[in-house]
C-alpha cells in the first residue's frame, strides 16, 4: 500500500514546488532551440533576398525579397541533373540493401545459432570501416570489371551509377541485417513452424510470412537509408569521374564555385538540397527517429 | 499468405516430432533443420550474395589496403608493378611527412570538443525532455533537424554565418563591437573550431536521441526507489540512471569516436582538408586520388585509421551483440 501511495504523494508534492523550475527549463529549452533553428532559418531568410539589395544594404537589414534566387540556382547549378542522378543512385541502393539484408536476416534468426553470431559481427563490423580505408583497392577493382555500355558509358564499374549502389549496399547492408534480425528473432517461432508444417518453402515463409511482420522495421530502416544515401559525398567523390554523374550532395563542390560570390544564390541552392532530406525528416519523423534507435536500444 | 505447396515425401519423413508441442523459443532455436535440397540453396543464397557483397566490396579490400600499406605502386599499373618497402611509408609519416602531425592532432581535438559539448550537451537535452513536457516534441525535432543534412550541406550552411565578408558573424560583430573582419573558416588558427561548432551543431542532436531512446529504456521503479530514498533529479542521474544507461553510453562513445574518425565532408567542401584544418581522412583521400596519387603512402595513412577503427567497432559490435543475445 505505502509503496503506491508514497511516488505519488511525493509527485504531488514535486510539482508544487518546482513550478519556477519549470519556467526556467522552457526558457533554456526555447533559448537552446531557437540558436539551433537559427543557421537554417538563415539560410532560409537569405535565400529569399536580392543580391543587389543585401550588397548594398548588408545582411542584416530586411527588405529585398524576391523567388529570384531559386530559379537562378535551379537553373545556373543545373540542379535538375544532379537531382536525378541521386535518385537514380538512392532508390536503387535503398531497395537492394533491404532487399539483401532481409535475406541475410531471415537465415540469420532462424537457423544455427552460432555460425550466427560471427556472420552479423562481420556484417555489422563492416558498416563502421572508414570508407577511405577501402578506397585504392576498390577504385582498381572498380576500374578492372567491365561492364558493358548500356549500362556504364565508361565500360567499367568505375564512373558508373551501379558501382555507388554496390558499393552502398555493400556497407549498409550491416547495420540493417542487425536491425532486421533482432526483429525477426523476436516473433513467436510458431509462426514459422506452422508455415512449415503446411509445407511452405523457405522463399514462401520469407516473402509470405516474415516479410510482412518486418513493415515497421523496414519503414524505419528505409527512411534513414534515403537519408544516408542521399547524402553520401565520398563514394561519389572517390568513384565517379565525370560531373554530369555526380549526385546532389557531392556536386555541391560544383555549386560552391558556381555560385561564388553570391550568398543569396548559396542559401537558396542549399535550401534546395536540403529539401528532400527535411521532406523526410517532417514526414516521416516517427520512423526516422524509430530508425536511428533502432540498433541502439532493444527492448 | 503461405500456400500449401505439396512437400515431397521423404522430407516429411525426416522431420518427425514437428507435430504437436514447441519447446521453448529461448532453447537453442531450430537446430538443423532438415529442409529439402531446393531449399537449403535457396537459403545458401539468401545468405550468400548479401556476404559475398560485404566481403568482396568492404572486407577483402579492407585487408588488401593493409597489403599496399607495405609497398610503393601507382596504383595504374599491372599488379606486378608493386614494389615492397616494408614499413617505410608508416616511418615517413610519423618523421617526413609534415600534414600529418596537425591531420592526427586535429583528430584528437576534434574527437575531445566532440565529447566535452555535443555529446554532454546531448545527453543533457535528453534528460531535459525525458519527461512529459509540453512542447516537449516540438523541441525534439528541432534539436535533431540537422542530423539529416548532410555534413557537406551543414559546412555549406554556415559558410553563411562564417564567410569573412557577407557573413553573417562579421556583420555582426562589426556592429557591436569594432573589430576587423575575421575569415572563421580561412584562418588556420581558428577554422578547426569554426568547423567544431558546426560538426557540433549536428552531432548533439543525434547524440539526444540514442539517449532518449535510452532514458526510455530504464526501469521507472528505479527512479522511484531512489526519489523515495530522498536522492535529488542531479544524484539520482549520476548514481541510479546514469550507470542503468551503460549500453547506450558505449554505443555513444563509439558513435563519437568513429564520427570524429570519419569527419571528413565538411573539411574537404571547405578547403579539402589544408591550412589548418587536416585531418587524417582528407590526407587518405588527397594522397589517393590527388595528382601525386601516392598508393602505397595514402593506404598507410589508411591503415593508421583503420586500427584505431578497429579497436571501437570490436567494442561496439561486441555490444551490440551481448544485446542481441542475452
Amino acid at each position: 500500500m505505502t509503496a503506491t501511495t508514497l511516488p505519488d504523494a511525493s509527485r504531488q508534492y514535486r510539482r508544487r514546488r518546482i513550478r519556477p523550475a519549470r519556467a526556467l527549463l522552457h526558457a533554456f529549452l526555447g533559448a537552446t532551440a531557437l540558436a539551433w533553428f537559427f543557421p537554417v532559418l538563415w539560410a532560409l531568410v537569405n535565400s529569399f533576398r536580392d543580391y543587389d539589395h543585401t550588397a548594398l544594404h548588408g545582411y542584416l537589414s530586411l527588405g529585398g525579397f524576391t523567388l529570384d534566387n531559386y530559379a537562378n540556382a535551379w537553373n545556373q547549378g543545373e540542379l535538375p541533373g544532379y537531382f536525378w542522378n541521386s535518385l537514380v543512385i538512392t532508390v536503387p541502393a535503398v531497395l537492394l540493401t533491404l532487399l539483401l539484408s532481409s535475406c541475410a536476416a531471415f537465415v540469420l534468426s532462424n537457423y544455427s545459432r552460432r555460425f550466427n553470431l560471427v556472420m552479423l559481427a562481420v556484417f555489422l563490423a563492416a558498416n563502421l570501416l572508414p570508407a577511405q580505408a577501402l578506397l585504392v583497392p576498390l577504385f582498381r577493382l572498380y576500374t578492372s570489371i567491365p561492364l558493358p555500355y548500356w549500362i556504364s558509358e565508361s565500360g567499367s564499374l568505375y564512373d558508373s551509377h551501379l558501382g555507388i549502389v554496390l558499393i552502398h549496399t555493400a556497407f549498409q547492408i550491416g547495420f540493417c541485417t542487425f536491425v532486421l534480425s533482432n526483429f525477426m528473432k523476436a516473433m513467436p517461432a510458431s509462426l514459422l513452424e506452422a508455415a512449415r508444417v503446411d509445407g511452405a518453402s523457405v522463399l514462401q515463409q520469407y516473402w509470405g510470412v516474415v516479410l510482412p511482420l518486418c513493415r515497421p522495421s523496414l519503414a524505419a530502416l528505409a527512411t534513414l537509408l534515403v537519408t544516408w544515401i542521399y547524402n553520401d559525398f565520398f563514394w561519389a567523390l572517390a568513384l565517379l569521374s565525370s560531373g554530369d554523374k555526380l549526385p546532389i550532395t557531392t556536386a555541391l563542390q560544383n555549386l560552391q564555385s558556381a555560385f561564388f560570390v553570391d550568398y543569396n544564390l548559396l542559401s537558396a541552392g542549399s535550401v534546395i538540397v536540403a529539401l528532400p532530406t527535411l521532406v523526410v525528416f517532417f514526414l516521416l519523423q516517427r520512423h526516422f527517429v524509430a530508425g536511428l534507435t533502432l540498433g541502439a536500444s532493444k527492448e | 499468405m503461405v500456400s500449401n505447396a505439396p512437400s515431397p515425401p521423404q522430407e516429411r519423413a525426416t522431420r518427425p516430432g514437428e507435430g504437436p508441442p514447441r519447446r521453448p523459443r529461448t532453447a537453442a532455436r531450430r537446430p538443423g533443420l532438415r529442409n529439402s535440397r531446393g531449399d537449403r540453396a535457396t537459403l545458401a543464397l539468401m545468405l550468400g550474395v548479401p556476404a559475398l557483397l560485404v566481403v568482396c566490396l568492404v572486407w577483402l579490400p579492407a585487408m588488401a589496403t593493409v597489403v599496399l600499406s607495405f609497398t610503393r605502386w601507382d596504383g595504374i599499373g599491372g599488379l606486378e608493378t608493386i614494389e615492397w618497402v616494408g614499413t617505410q611509408h608508416y616511418t615517413d609519416a610519423f618523421t617526413i611527412y609534415p600534414p600529418f602531425e596537425p591531420a592526427l592532432r586535429n583528430n584528437l581535438v576534434w574527437l575531445v570538443a566532440l565529447f566535452a559539448v555535443p555529446t554532454v550537451l546531448g545527453m543533457f537535452l535528453a534528460v531535459l525532455l525525458d519527461r512529459e513536457l509540453r512542447g516537449g516534441p516540438v523541441y525534439q525535432s528541432i534539436f535533431y533537424m540537422p542530423v539529416v543534412l548532410s555534413l557537406a550541406l551543414v559546412g555549406f550552411i554556415w559558410q553563411l554565418i562564417y564567410s569573412r565578408d557577407q557573413g553573417l558573424l562579421n556583420a555582426f560583430l562589426a556592429v557591436v563591437a569594432d573589430v576587423p573582419p575575421v575569415d572563421w573558416f580561412g584562418d588556420s588558427d581558428i577554422n578547426l573550431y569554426a568547423v567544431l561548432v558546426a560538426a557540433g551543431w549536428r552531432h548533439t542532436g543525434y547524440i539526444m536521441l540514442l539517449y532518449l531512446a535510452g532514458l526510455k529504456a530504464v526501469d521507472p521503479s528505479l527512479r522511484e526507489a531512489a526519489a523515495i530514498d530522498g536522492a535529488g533529479p542531479v544524484r539520482t542521474f549520476t548514481r541510479v540512471v546514469f550507470p542503468a544507461l551503460l549500453p547506450i553510453n558505449l554505443v555513444v562513445l563509439v558513435v563519437t569516436v568513429i564520427d570524429a574518425l570519419r569527419a571528413f565532408d565538411i573539411v574537404w567542401i571547405i578547403n579539402r582538408g589544408r591550412n589548418g584544418l587536416e585531418l587524417i581522412s582528407a590526407l587518405v583521400t588527397s594522397n589517393v586520388i590527388g595528382e601525386a596519387s601516392r598508393v602505397g603512402f595514402g593506404s598507410a595513412l589508411a591503415v593508421i585509421m583503420l586500427v584505431i577503427s578497429l579497436v571501437f567497432i570490436i567494442v561496439y559490435v561486441s555490444t551490440m551483440l551481448r544485446g542481441a543475445y542475452r
